[in-house]
């Protein structure tokens, strides 16, 4: 219980250094330990593979990934920064619009019938296999009943995956050109800025 | 006083608000995408304080898919953020309108 506290208190501070941090570099440094508190909280909550999945591909692959690009664009002559945000009055409306969101998930949730108290969890100890939220239980229900979705998953990650490809690709794909040198041929593409291969 | 499930959803809420806050005041789009993970994030808690709720583990396997599609939208975003950054130079996504219709 006082780790609740505890993990909520890290959870907000991080959420709130993210948003507010000027580089993004900051931002990903405050978003890792706003993952690695969740996937504690994950834990309180008996969510075991949860918490594993969260630390391996939020905080292993998702933020690897901002990282990457974010080194990537800033490898030019320019820093990659922006400053100060340019509109920072659009803040004020923001801040309302999510105080009204957080009334209405409130009113919702609090409409919502839950138990007041956890319920004693059932199957066995946590960390038993077949607990719940052990792997056992987790991989059980993924792969008997909901086994359409998982493999619609997977179908979204090859579209993702093509579509990367196909977005951030140096090759148009009609011909084999690169986009680059065909623009450049035609007319004012200022000169430059190859960046992202230098 | 206990630790209930009504906590653990005002907290949600909490770093929902704080996210909805970055995706609307932040120009910087890499912020902005960050802000999302934010958001799924506070949706991931919600789903996972009801899962344990009600001992059910269908709110884990929404979560699993929510971190599956999580993850192609980062790469998809980030792509286009580089993309964006390579043509224009420009990081502030108001400046951004080649893909307005």
């Amino acid at each position: 219980m006082i780790a609740f506290w505890i993990l909520a208190l890290v959870l907000i501070a991080s959420a709130v250094f993210t948003v507010t941090a000027v580089k993004p570099v900051y931002s990903v440094v405050g978003l890792l330990l706003n993952f690695i508190a969740l996937a504690a909280m994950y834990l309180t909550l008996q969510a075991e593979f949860l918490a594993v999945i969260q630390i391996v591909v939020y905080s292993g692959a998702i933020l690897i990934l901002f990282v990457f690009v974010i080194a990537l664009l800033s490898s030019g002559t320019r820093p990659f920064e922006v400053g100060p945000d340019k509109a920072p009055r659009i803040a004020i409306p923001a801040v309302i619009l999510a105080v009204l969101t957080l009334a209405g998930l409130t009113v919702t949730a609090l409409h919502t019938h839950t138990a007041v108290v956890l319920a004693p969890s059932t199957g066995g100890a946590a960390g038993d296999a077949g607990a719940f939220g052990s792997i056992a239980n987790f991989g059980t229900a993924l792969f008997t009943t909901n086994l359409l979705p998982f493999e619609v998953t997977a179908f979204i990650l090859m579209v993702a995956v093509i579509g990367v490809v196909l977005i951030a690709g140096d090759v148009a794909p009609g011909d084999g050109t690169p986009p680059r040198r065909k623009r450049r041929a035609g007319t004012r593409e200022p000169i430059v800025k190859d960046t992202l291969v230098r | 006083m206990t630790v209930g499930p009504d906590n653990y959803v005002a907290l949600s809420a909490v770093l929902f608000l704080i996210g909805v806050v970055g995706v609307i005041a932040r120009r910087n789009p890499l912020i902005m995408l960050m802000s999302i993970e934010l958001l799924f994030n506070a949706a991931n808690l919600a789903l996972v304080a009801y899962a344990r709720s009600w001992v059910m583990n269908t709110g884990h396997i929404f979560v699993f898919l929510v971190i599956t599609v999580a993850a192609a939208e980062a790469a998809i975003g980030l792509a286009i953020v580089a993309v964006t950054f390579r043509r224009s130079q420009h990081v502030d996504v108001d400046e951004v309108s080649a893909l307005r219709g």
